[in-house]
Parts: structure tokens; C-alpha cells; sequence
């Protein structure tokens, strides 16, 4: 592990309206480590997960990646690493149903440039690790929630992103399934080195990460971030 | 053990007679689990003999005349009681509901109460967690049988956290 954090989030605010959604939030994500961001329904957890992954501009405060300011760069410079360096895992319907499931893990290889015989190939390693190869040739629409999310998962992690992360990725399966999502999905970034950022409700899918934060308010309890 | 604290807790308010402390725990924690007076007399003897409570007597003096007032190493005690995460197990609510009534009713932050709790709880579950995606099929029902109930355990922590206003309301003098 290095001594530094890979991404922070530093005192931030961000209002809807009347609603403070981040009330100064604060959190450190080290490198490969799993957090799990609990709290309860509309503490501000996604909006925190949106800050940190610069899908939202926060009103105050700052957001750095690798000691680079995140609040500070154009939009395009922010898409681009999120492309580059970033997964993401939603709850649902973020697979493309025009496009076969290996379609849609091979897309963000197409996306960086890889070859079509090349980005399948590695996209159908992708799908068996989380052991839907059986489903590449089948639509999102024609898959069972679990294998679709785990087709997600492997769209996330496809491109080795340094950071994933995970707004209540199995929010929408039972048990038995969620179970399966999360034990691939954190044996997986574990093998890459991806750092996860888990947002869940659930403390059986927070009992998979190595740390959880605490959303309350719009602001975070943090425990034990220093290494 | 939780009921010696409690009725230390309960003099950090200020000192009480054992009759006084006893109804206050009735009324406080009370429920289907009312003090005898004898409990009350003989843990407040057990706190004197420790140097948690001490004797603030009274003129006219006979046993029911005795005040008791805590110690400064009484309330040391209580917070550290109150600051320390049980060991999770089932059937834990009644001493962590005690020490939430604790910590609202003596100005303690009773969210660090249950946010150490919680902490605790996923520590273990954790473990569990570890141990069932390692093990065979008989670890696996083994360990979820056990997160099952912690994750019931959490869930009892975050409905009371987000109930600690009215609670507060309910048990403040
Ligand atoms: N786009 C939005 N417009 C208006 N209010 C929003 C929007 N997004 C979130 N909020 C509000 O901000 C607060 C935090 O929301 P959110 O981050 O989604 O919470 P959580 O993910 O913890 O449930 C909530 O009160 C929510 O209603
Ligand atoms: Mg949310």
C-alpha cells in the first residue's frame, strides 16, 4: 500500500434546492480497498458517489484523484478519466439492450480503441470469470437480474479502472443472488487491485468490503482511514 | 451488569435515595423487568465497597434515609461502559437500549453509541463473511444462519438511530 490516498473527498456541499444533500463530507479511499458507504435512504450517499466520480460538480470543497483536482478540470478532461480510470455498477439498466451482453462488456475496450476479435475475446474471459459465459450472445432483456448484473460487473472491471464503483448493486436482487454478485464482484476487483467504493444499505453486502464510512446528513463518519 | 450501570448512570443526574433510584430505573428501563428493592440496596453496596458511589446521609438517619450520590471514578466508569461496543450476540438489545437511554439522559452522544456498535457488528459479520466464501456448503449455511441475525441486530441500531429525537424527548427529565 502507498501512504497517500487515491482519491479524497475534502468538505464538501452540494444543495437541491432547500435540500443540503453534502453538509461538508470528507473520505479517503486508499488504493484497493473496499469501502462500503452506508447510511440511511437519503443521507447522500449517491450524491457523495457522484461527487467522487465527477459525474457532480460539488458547490464547495474538492475532489482529488491521484493528487490531481477533479473540481478543477474542464468537463472533457473529467470524462476522460472517468473512462480511463473509473467502473461503474448501478442498481439497474445500465447495459445497452441493442447490443448482446459481450457486446456490451466489450464496449469500453472498443471505446479505448481495442480491435473487435480482441475486445471480444477478452470481454468472453470477462463473462466467464463471473460465470455468465453462457449469456454473451443473449440480450439484457433476455437475462435473469443476477446474470445481468454480474454482465455489469464485468463491464466495469473490463477495463482495469483503478477505482469502481457501486451504487447498491444488488438493490434489485434477492439473497441468493446478490450473494453471488457480490462474492465475484469483490474477488475480482480484488485480483485487479481496484479500489471499490460500495454504496448499500444491506450490511450483508457491506460485510464484503474491508471498511465501511458512515452518510448522515451529508456528512460522513469516517472510521479508521489512516494507514 | 447492565443494571449496576444503569443505576450509576442514573445518579449522574444527581444523588437519589434507593427508593427514588429504583423507580426511575422502573420508569426508565423498567418494562417487564422492575428492580426488587433488595437488588437496588445490595449493588449500591456492592458501588460503595468499589468507590463508585458514595453516602450522603441525612438527618434522622435509618436505612431509607441514605442518598447516593456517584464518584468521579463512578462516572468514569459509566462512560466507559457506555464508550465500549458489547461483544455481538443475540439478545444484546436490552444493554444497548440501556445504554442508549444512558447516554441521552446523561448528555452523552448516543449516535457514537451506536455508530460503535455497528462498527462491531461488521466486524464480525466481516468474519463471517470471510469464513463462509472460503468453507464448504455446511460453513456456508453455518455462517448465514449467524448473519442473518447480526444484519437483524443493524437494523435495530439504524431504525433506533433514526428514533434518537423522540427517544430523547421521552426519557429527558
Ligand atoms: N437531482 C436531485 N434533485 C433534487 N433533490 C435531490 C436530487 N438528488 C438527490 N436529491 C436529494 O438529496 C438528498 C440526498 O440524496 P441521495 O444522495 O440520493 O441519498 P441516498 O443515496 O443516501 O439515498 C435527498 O434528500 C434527495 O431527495
Ligand atoms: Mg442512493
Amino acid at each position: 500500500m502507498t501512504d497517500q490516498p487515491l482519491l479524497v473527498a475534502d468538505s464538501l456541499r452540494l444543495n437541491f434546492g432547500e435540500t443540503k444533500a453534502l453538509d461538508d463530507a470528507s473520505l479517503h479511499i486508499w488504493p484497493g480497498e473496499i469501502v462500503a458507504l452506508m447510511g440511511p435512504s437519503g443521507s447522500g450517499k449517491s450524491t457523495l458517489l457522484h461527487c467522487l466520480a465527477g459525474i457532480l460538480q460539488p458547490e464547495s470543497g474538492r475532489v482529488s484523484y491521484d493528487g490531481r483536482d477533479l473540481t478543477a478540470m474542464s468537463d472533457s478532461e473529467r470524462s476522460a478519466l472517468r473512462r480511463g480510470e473509473f467502473g461503474f455498477v448501478f442498481q439497474f439498466g445500465q447495459l445497452v439492450p441493442e447490443l448482446t451482453c459481450v457486446e456490451n462488456v466489450a464496449l469500453p475496450l472498443r471505446l479505448s480503441g481495442a480491435g473487435r476479435r480482441e475486445a471480444h475475446r477478452t470481454a468472453t474471459d470477462w463473462l466467464e470469470r463471473l460465470e455468465v459465459g453462457d449469456v454473451g450472445a443473449k440480450r439484457p432483456g433476455q437475462v435473469s437480474g443476477g446474470q445481468g448484473q454480474r454482465v455489469a460487473v464485468a463491464r466495469a472491471l473490463v477495463s482495469r479502472p483503478r477505482v469502481v464503483f457501486a451504487d447498491e448493486p444488488t438493490g434489485a436482487l434477492d439473497s441468493l443472488n446478490g450473494e453471488l454478485v457480490m462474492k465475484l464482484f469483490i474477488a475480482a476487483a480484488r485480483d485487479t487491485g481496484a479500489a471499490v467504493v460500495l454504496v448499500t444499505h444491506e450490511a450483508r453486502v457491506a460485510a464484503y468490503s474491508d471498511r465501511e464510512a458512515v452518510v448522515r446528513d451529508g456528512r460522513v463518519r469516517e472510521q479508521e482511514y489512516a494507514r | 451488569m447492565s443494571v449496576s450501570f444503569a443505576l450509576l448512570g442514573l445518579l449522574e443526574n444527581g444523588p437519589r435515595h434507593g427508593y427514588d433510584l429504583k423507580r426511575t430505573y422502573d420508569d426508565t428501563f423498567g418494562r417487564d423487568r422492575s428492580l426488587h428493592y433488595g437488588q437496588v440496596y445490595s449493588t449500591m453496596a456492592r458501588l460503595l465497597k468499589n468507590g463508585l458511589v458514595e453516602v450522603e446521609s441525612e438527618p434522622g438517619d435509618g436505612p431509607d434515609r441514605k442518598r447516593y450520590a456517584i464518584t468521579h471514578a463512578g462516572i468514569t466508569d459509566v462512560a466507559e461502559w457506555i464508550g465500549r461496543p458489547e461483544k455481538p450476540e443475540p439478545y444484546l438489545q436490552s444493554t444497548l437500549y440501556t445504554k442508549v437511554v444512558l447516554a441521552l439522559l446523561t448528555g452523552r452522544d448516543a449516535n457514537e453509541v451506536l455508530d460503535a456498535q455497528r462498527a462491531e457488528h461488521l466486524r464480525l459479520m466481516r468474519e463471517l463473511t470471510r469464513r463462509k466464501n472460503d468453507g464448504d456448503l455446511a460453513d456456508e449455511l453455518i455462517c448465514d444462519h449467524a448473519l442473518f441475525h447480526l444484519e437483524a441486530d443493524l437494523r435495530w441500531l439504524e431504525l433506533t438511530a433514526a428514533r434518537l429525537d423522540r427517544l430523547a424527548a421521552r426519557v429527558r427529565p
